[in-house]
């Protein structure tokens, strides 16, 4: 028996293709989503009021604390012991029914999980921001909301670039749990190409590869972004020196 | 609730199991980390081109398609090696198979922890262990390693943090653990939300914890270390 038939894996690049296709959809939109909660809820997490800062601060907790796999079974196969929910199905309420398609679950899931995480990230990188920098926005007489969409926000969203270059990465190989709840993604072809041909190396060993080569594309996309917008914060050139001395 | 009672044990066994593929995991990481981290500051190329490939599949590869591939492919090629040597069979069981996986997965992290924590450790400590006249062991067991342990524990416990988590995926090759005890429990009551809610607490208990020893860790390796009061 050969190890390695690179025939299954020629066979199966369509299902490879829509699994890839699927990941893309699933991670996206759950990391635009994601970002568009956090930078609002990052503003409320830094808040000095407590009641404004402690539920997003219990969110993130509970969100950061415990693994993304159960909390897509949760949301997914959790939702049906309501009898609220199960009523809503029956009624043909639009809105509850979507708490019965996998793609939507786990959208949400991934959502609010990448959510929480880049809410802690950009909260991060606002308390570092130097407080000269607040006091001076303050004394040109911003007010509050002014200085956050003027100073505060611009700069902590380019400081955080690094660590939510790693968040994506982190993002797209947590989306390989998709197939928990029945969706096809990369990981999910992988494992239906598996069952049929009982090819392990053929269809894991292509599958970690295209996930490799996302990640690489993910970081050369970041390597850009920041040089694009961290320019100010790199390292001098070392040919720059000599030319000044 | 009543359920939640019923099925008690044996959540609480799987929190068991959990917990076991978590400490052997993080022992096999902690191995292959010092080893990664050992080839990353040698002198030799090779050795360190090889400790580059380790980390980058690591970290461009989900945990879950690394972990069905030993599982399955594992099978595979054991199968072929003891047909060639004609043993009896041997079959590798989801244990083992998380285990080594998350063991695989995490040396790569720790590798950059151990690497970072080794340089920080001043030159002139292993300098003067060498003047007194140990032996390149003893330096490294009495000198480095204790000193390096200082700068490597918040990174270990970021680490060990985000190991104990990803242990959930072994439900997904068969494991009995917490996450597919509650899977069980849900179906036969029809009460999943209870059971996957009892795992989430049980996980941030165990996080809980965690945070309290690796504190305790900190506070008993920071000894005789002047901190700023910023």
């Amino acid at each position: 028996m050969e190890l390695f038939d690179f025939q299954v894996i020629t066979g199966s690049l369509p299902e490879f293709w829509r699994g890839l296709l699927m990941t893309l959809q699933l991670t996206g939109i759950a990391l635009l989503c994601g970002f568009a909660g956090a930078v609002p809820l990052a503003v409320a997490r830094v808040s000095k009021n407590r009641w404004v800062s402690g539920p997003v601060a219990a969110y993130t907790y509970f969100f950061r604390g415990t693994p993304m796999l159960v909390q897509l079974l949760l949301i997914y196969y959790g939702a049906g012991q309501w009898q609220w929910m199960q009523a809503a199905w029956e009624a043909g309420n639009p809105v509850w029914l979507l708490f019965r398609e996998p793609f939507f679950c786990a959208l949400l899931a991934f959502g609010l999980n990448t959510c929480a995480y880049t809410i802690e990230i950009i909260a991060g990188a606002m308390r570092n921001t130097p407080h000269g920098e607040v006091e001076a926005a303050k004394a040109m007489g911003m007010s509050r909301f002014k200085a956050l969409q003027r100073i505060v926000l611009p700069s902590a969203l380019r400081r955080m670039l690094p660590s939510y270059s790693n968040e994506v990465i982190l993002m797209l190989q947590g989306s390989a749990i998709a197939s928990a709840v029945t969706l096809v993604d990369i990981t999910g072809a992988a494992r239906n190409v598996y069952s049929r041909h009982f090819a392990p190396f053929e269809a894991f060993v292509f599958a970690g590869l295209v996930y490799l080569v996302l990640t690489f594309l993910l970081v050369g996309m970041f390597k850009y972004a920041e040089g694009r917008w961290l320019a100010h914060l790199a390292p001098r050139k070392a040919t720059k020196r000599k030319e000044a001395a | 609730m009543d359920a939640l009672i019923e099925y008690s044990p044996s959540l609480l066994g799987g929190a068991w199991v959990t917990l076991k593929v978590a400490l052997l995991s993080l022992v096999l990481a902690v191995a292959s980390g010092l080893l990664g981290a050992a080839c990353k500051l040698s002198n030799l190329l090779p050795l360190r081109l090889w400790t580059m490939l380790y980390t980058t599949i690591v970290r461009g590869v989900p945990d879950l398609v690394m972990m069905l591939l030993v599982f399955y492919g594992g099978q595979l090629l054991l199968n072929e090696v003891i047909d060639y040597f004609e043993w009896e069979f041997i079959e590798i069981n989801p244990f083992v198979a998380g285990v080594l996986t998350i063991g695989f997965i995490f040396g790569a992290y720790f590798t950059e922890t151990f690497r970072g924590a080794f340089l920080s450790v001043s030159a002139g400590q292993l300098e003067a262990g060498r003047a007194y006249g140990m032996t390149s062991w003893q330096v490294f067991l009495r000198i480095m390693f204790p000193q390096m342990l200082r700068y490597a524990l918040p990174g270990i416990g970021n680490n060990w943090l985000v190991l104990l988590k990803s242990t959930a995926i072994v439900s997904m090759i068969g494991l009995s653990d917490m996450t597919s005890l509650a899977d069980q429990a849900g179906r036969s009551t029809h009460q999943p939300f209870t059971f996957y809610l009892a795992v989430c607490v049980l996980y941030l208990a165990m996080t809980a914890v965690s945070g309290w020893f690796l504190g305790r860790l900190t506070t008993r390796y920071n000894v005789g270390v002047r901190e700023a009061n910023v």
